[in-house]
């Protein structure tokens, strides 16, 4: 039994050298100036810098944005395709997953283009528009894949003992079907906050976000900054993820197919 | 109740038409020889011609980024199978802190955004002084693929029962027999979802290449639908590609699915 614990170990290595060695050099990247040396001036530099600060408080309300406008178009979608009675079709699921799988640029491209063709000029509503698209079917999996797990059962036994249909949904459904929001959240919000490509060719690059100044940052060799503004994007998802806490473990458990 | 079920149906055709409305788009304007997406200049199969022959412009470009791409994918996706199967064996093993220390390491490359993980690896390999390259992009797509192998291989291990394997070996077996015989075939289907997921994923990764591609003018199809369209002319034979790579996902998600119904009819 104890030997095979030890096949753990290789990966324990790859893990450290590949995940917290590079964390660790984020932090190190970010605490230091150009020549080496300890420095704050990277840290204080984002607070004191207010085009930096409006980029970031705009992505994080993108960033919500998104998630709710998620959450409201995917739920009801997730409960018709995981209900028996609404939908029997295994094929209306993959349709709806299946978009996942194409490239995500090209098809920002292509709702880019559609815009254009419309006559909708790009600005924050194609950008929400756009990302809600791009993302719509990482919430409406987890949350599909929850209610397709719950036990019947406890609905039955509600509606047994005298609940009405809106009662059964908001005591029992809703509830049991939270982890599979939480998990949808974190798809969900964790990728927009930090978007770049998405949100340049969803504004032509009249909005920026985040993650657009990180890359330009790094891309022209600034290094430092760009470590302490990952950082930074860093502890954003360390308090959301500890405010999520466990309950949006197992996503990944059956796989995406 | 009908009126209730044609609206839920309602609801989902509308949703699934706003959903292909941009993937249709491509598909159409690729039968078009006109550059621009959304510019209809009669109908023609000139880009597909043009993208099976090769003469386009930058072609070069645009086959070698489809190479890469694909060749990128099978060689990480398949070590981080490997990989990943052997970590979830003793991952299934370890006990108490151990347990919960990999898991928390295992999770921690699936919360990242890409952006984090192609940044910090970025500075990883400044930091370690490795030239930037092929080796590298398929290094960081091993790190961001290998949790999900892991988290599909460990409940095959919780459901199976462990005696099977140790009366394989009372019966004779050498570990390698038992491990051939038993072990992979009771985890064959979660290191398949796993090899898939793991597969289609790095198909699909932008900012992790992005940031781990180096300077030597390495390109996957994300790295060069990115340069093309900041460039302002997207390459007109990306249409065709598309609608090549859409239909073919289509008909194998299909088939699977199809496949897995029918091998367990109702399980509801």
């Amino acid at each position: 039994m104890n030997k095979r614990s030890s096949w753990a170990l290789p990966y324990f290595i790859f893990l450290v050298l590949f995940v917290v060695l590079p964390l660790l050099l984020v932090l190190v990247y970010s605490l230091q100036d150009n020549s080496g040396n300890f420095t704050l001036s990277n840290i204080t530099k984002f607070f004191t810098d207010k085009d930096a600060l409006s980029t970031f408080a705009l992505s994080i309300e993108v960033a919500i944005e998104n998630t709710l406008l998620c959450v409201l178009i995917g739920y009801p979608a997730a409960y018709i395709l995981a209900d028996n009675k609404l939908n029997r079709s295994a094929v209306t699921v993959v349709l709806f997953i299946l978009p996942m799988w194409i490239n995500a640029l090209m098809r920002t491209l292509a709702t880019a283009e559609l815009f254009n063709m419309a006559g909708i000029p790009l600005g924050k509503g194609t950008l929400l528009f756009g990302m809600c698209y791009d993302y719509l079917p990482f919430m409406i999996y987890p949350i599909y894949n929850q209610l397709k797990k719950m036990d019947k059962s406890y609905m039955e036994a509600a509606q047994d003992l005298g609940a009405t249909p809106r009662e059964v949904f908001t005591k029992v459904t809703l509830p049991l079907s939270m982890p599979g929001v939480w998990s949808g959240v974190m798809m969900v919000f964790m990728p927009t906050v930090s978007t770049f490509a998405i949100s340049e060719f969803l504004t032509n690059n009249k909005i920026k976000l985040f993650g657009t100044i990180i890359q330009e940052n790094i891309n022209n060799s600034m290094w430092n900054y760009g470590a302490a503004l990952s950082l930074i994007m860093l502890v954003i998802i360390g308090i959301t993820t500890l405010l999520q806490g466990d309950s949006g473990q197992g996503e990944a458990e059956g796989g995406l197919i | 109740m009908n009126t209730r079920k044609i609206f839920a149906k309602a609801y989902l055709w509308l949703l699934l038409l706003v959903l292909y409305a941009p993937i249709a788009f491509i598909v159409i304007f690729s039968f078009t020889e006109a550059k621009s997406l959304g510019n209809w200049t009669g109908f023609s199969t000139a880009l597909y011609h043009n993208l099976f022959s090769g003469s386009m412009q930058n072609s070069s470009g645009l086959l070698s980024a489809v190479k890469n791409t694909l060749l990128i994918a099978l060689v990480a996706s398949i070590i981080a199978t490997i990989l990943g199967t052997v970590a979830a064996i003793g991952i299934h093993h370890l006990h108490g802190r151990k347990k919960q220390t990999m898991n928390f390491l295992n999770n921690i490359p699936m919360i990242n955004p890409d952006i984090i993980t192609g940044v910090s690896l970025f500075l990883l390999f400044v930091f370690l002084g490795i030239s930037q390259g092929y080796v590298t992009v398929v290094l960081a797509h091993i790190t961001f693929c290998t949790p999900y192998v892991v988290l599909n291989v460990l409940p095959k291990l919780k459901q199976m029962n462990p005696n099977i394997y140790e009366a394989a070996l009372d019966l004779g077996a050498t570990p390698a027999q038992a491990l051939r015989k038993v072990l992979v075939p009771a985890l064959r289907p979660g290191m398949i979802s796993g090899f898939i997921l793991s597969f289609t994923m790095s198909l699909d990764d932008f900012a992790v290449t992005f940031f781990t591609r180096g300077t030597i003018g390495l390109d996957t199809l994300s790295t060069y639908i990115y340069a093309d369209a900041r460039k302002g002319g997207l390459t007109p034979e990306l249409k065709p590609l598309m609608s090549i790579i859409f239909l073919i996902i289509l008909i194998v998600l299909l088939v699977i699915n199809i496949r897995q119904s029918k091998q367990q009819p109702d399980k509801q």
